[in-house]
């Protein structure tokens, strides 16, 4: 039960600085996933709240107090790692009552938490075994219990997930969200599995390079991508970006593919003749067999789903379009009509972030 | 593996192999029975020497069946260390192998808890100078006992140390070998243990023991069989160190008693302490065989 602000949080080692000023705040009880690509700094991020390191600058706020400086034990915060790091020697009782022990905990009160989070966890039958007994998916619940027992003010998660097959990664992750609902604690988780972020997060914060590239609940991060690298990064297959350039006194993009556009939510503020990238998700090209306007898709590779199919092709200006069609819709060296329907479109500027119309609203790309 | 058209030609290849690899297994047996003969022989001739009585070895003769004496030598070796002279050789067995004993097991674990300690100190602070205290250590590598034989009596003489089990004990434990063996043993320590105990609230002593001393056990016991028999094996240090006779180790004691004036050598007796001071180093390894061999082969998860 707690809330976490940070501030200005900048981390160098030696000379390269990994986080370049991350302001971030946490209500209670929020779960808050932060993704990104390996290197971009978010495990870093982690562990500075942990206090596993310190931040060369900024601080970290718990519940309104200053914890930059304390000891990773004095934070009052629980971590799950990636590996789960349960420790070998000790039986899972031992391990999930070890914390609780050094803390001078009475016996009896450690049994009855132990044996609280061992029920809730469905872990109670393995309280006796050691690490190395226990499934990939125990030693997880067992690496969760002892966050558990702590009671703490903040779950800290470190791709707890991805040493865990692909069905079991999906049953906990429901896991993990249902018992983060239910013990309402805040509760920070990094991962670099855009589904696990999509799915887990109360709001997203994804990283790139160092900097919070947007920090938004999951279906705004996926709706209104505020640059082109979170476009491309949420959403699977990715989106596609296409270059273009402002015509029409910024009331339409000219593709390089081919066919000017007019923008479905109104002009851009910029000058006529600027280069523009334009995004749409794959599952937003539509196959248009009799349309006039369609431009032509030469199918490289077609990968059937069942529901659906991924269409991989190219465009006459050669830049490559992956499209998600409803049913088995070409072979490969079709050349098959496709319509970019501009509703649907994302309009980035020169610097690969947002352009939004003139008016601010961009109520088209939210359906 | 058996096919159903095996052909005559086929079975004839799978005889040859048969042949080749019987004879390949008798050649192995061969050698390995060489090897035991040659290690086993000095002790089986010391084992018979032992049961024989003073005369029979005196003259010459290398029995190689046992004789009836064995009771009365062993006896004769553990109570007073043989019957003629007390004035020169002559300790009884028993002192010496527990002065042996004690030596042996405090080198042991005094090295351990020293290495322990340094290589702990070593992989998990960072402190200024923690790599040139580790060469430090490392550089002592090359500097065994006998090198710095001289300065160290000097140091014990002047501590007034000599005829002591510290004066005998110290200068024997400070061990690069096995804090360098604790640190390769301790880096594979994956560091997440580190952090997990951070959170959980650990000082150092308290992980180091709960965490690291239990996962370290059985390279521990795999030490401590081997550093056990190099304290009871150390010659020149206790022979330098100790003129006290009630300090005299076993390996020491044994060489005083052969070739003691013109007396003759007690051969019988002789043979008997060397079996009694063989038997404390194969009790050590056939008890901890099994912790050993772990400690060499395993490393825990």
């Amino acid at each position: 039960m707690a809330t976490l602000t940070l501030s200005g949080i900048r981390k160098s080692f030696g000379a390269t600085q990994v986080l370049h000023g991350i302001d971030l705040d946490v209500a209670d009880g929020e779960m808050i996933v932060v993704v990104g690509a390996s290197g971009c700094g978010k495990s870093t991020l982690l562990r500075i709240v942990a206090g596993l390191e310190t931040p060369t600058a900024g601080s970290v706020l718990i519940d309104g107090r200053d914890v930059t400086r304390l000891e990773p034990a004095d934070r009052d915060i629980a971590m799950v790692f990636q590996n789960y790091a349960l420790y070998p020697h000790m039986s899972v009782f031992d391990n999930m009552a070890y914390g609780l022990r050094i803390r001078g905990m009475p016996t009896a009160e450690i049994r009855k938490r132990v044996a609280d989070a061992a029920e809730m966890l469905e872990i109670a039958q393995l309280l006796d075994r050691k690490p190395r007994q226990l499934s990939g998916g125990q030693r997880q619940r067992v690496a969760m219990g002892r966050a558990v027992v702590r009671e703490p003010k903040l779950f800290l998660f470190d791709e707890p997930l991805s040493n865990l097959d692909a069905k079991l990664r999906v049953q906990m992750r429901a896991e993990i969200r249902r018992l983060q609902k239910r013990l309402g604690v805040t509760s920070l988780f990094v991962t670099h599995d855009q589904v696990e972020a999509m799915t887990l997060g109360d709001r997203l914060v994804v990283m790139h390079q160092g900097r919070a590239a947007q920090v938004a609940a999951p279906m705004e991060v996926w709706g209104t991508p505020a640059d082109t690298y979170v476009a491309g990064f949420i959403g699977s297959p990715a989106m596609n970006f296409l270059s273009a350039a402002l015509s029409d006194g910024g009331r339409a993009a000219s593709l390089k593919a081919g066919p000017t556009l007019p923008f479905a939510d109104g002009p851009r503020a910029a000058a006529d003749g600027t280069p523009l990238t334009i995004g749409i998700r794959p599952e937003h090209v539509e196959h248009r067999p009799e349309a006039a306007d369609a431009i032509p898709l030469s199918v490289d590779l077609v990968e059937p789903l069942g529901s659906e199919t991924v269409i991989h092709g190219h465009l006459p200006g050669g830049e490559s379009l992956v499209a998600r069609l409803p049913l088995a819709a070409g072979a490969i060296g079709d050349v098959l009509p496709v319509g970019l329907p501009p509703a649907e479109w994302h309009v980035f500027g020169t610097e690969g972030s947002r352009l939004p119309a003139r008016q601010g609203v961009a109520a088209a790309a939210s359906r | 593996m058996l096919m159903r058209d095996t052909t005559a030609q086929d079975l004839a290849l799978a005889r040859a192999t048969e042949r080749r690899q019987s004879r390949s297994r008798w050649l192995a047996h061969a050698v390995l029975a060489l090897g035991v003969l040659v290690f086993a022989f000095p002790i089986w001739v010391t084992i018979v020497g032992s049961s024989h009585d003073a005369s029979t070895i005196g003259r010459g003769d290398m029995p190689l069946w046992f004789g009836g004496e064995a009771v009365a030598n062993y006896v004769s070796a553990w109570v007073s260390g043989g019957t003629a002279r007390r004035t020169t050789g002559g300790l009884p067995a028993w002192l010496m192998l527990w002065n042996s004993l004690n030596m042996a097991v405090l080198i042991a674990v005094g090295k351990i808890a020293i290495s322990l300690l340094s290589a702990y100190a070593v992989v998990f602070f960072s402190f200024p100078g923690r790599m040139v205290c580790f060469w430090l250590i490392f550089i002592t590598l090359m500097l065994p006992v006998e090198v710095r034989i001289i300065p160290t009596f000097e140091v014990m003489v002047n501590l007034q140390l000599t005829n002591t089990m510290t004066g005998l004990v110290v200068p024997l434990i400070a061990s690069a070998t096995a804090t360098l063996l604790f640190r390769q043993f301790f880096l594979t320590i994956p560091d997440e243990y580190v952090e997990a105990a951070k959170i959980d609230g650990a000082g150092p002593l308290r992980f180091f023991k709960d965490v690291v001393l239990p996962l370290s056990v059985t390279n521990i016991a795999a030490l401590f069989v081997i550093l056990f028999i190099y304290g009871w094996n150390q010659y020149l240090w206790p022979l330098l160190i100790v003129t006290d006779k009630d300090l005299t180790t076993v390996v020491v004691g044994i060489t005083k008693m052969i070739g003691n004036g013109d007396a003759q050598n007690e051969w019988n007796i002789i043979m008997a302490t060397s079996v009694l001071a063989l038997l404390p180093p194969v009790a050590v390894v056939i008890f901890m065989q099994r912790w050993f061999v772990k400690g060499l082969t395993e490393t825990e998860k």
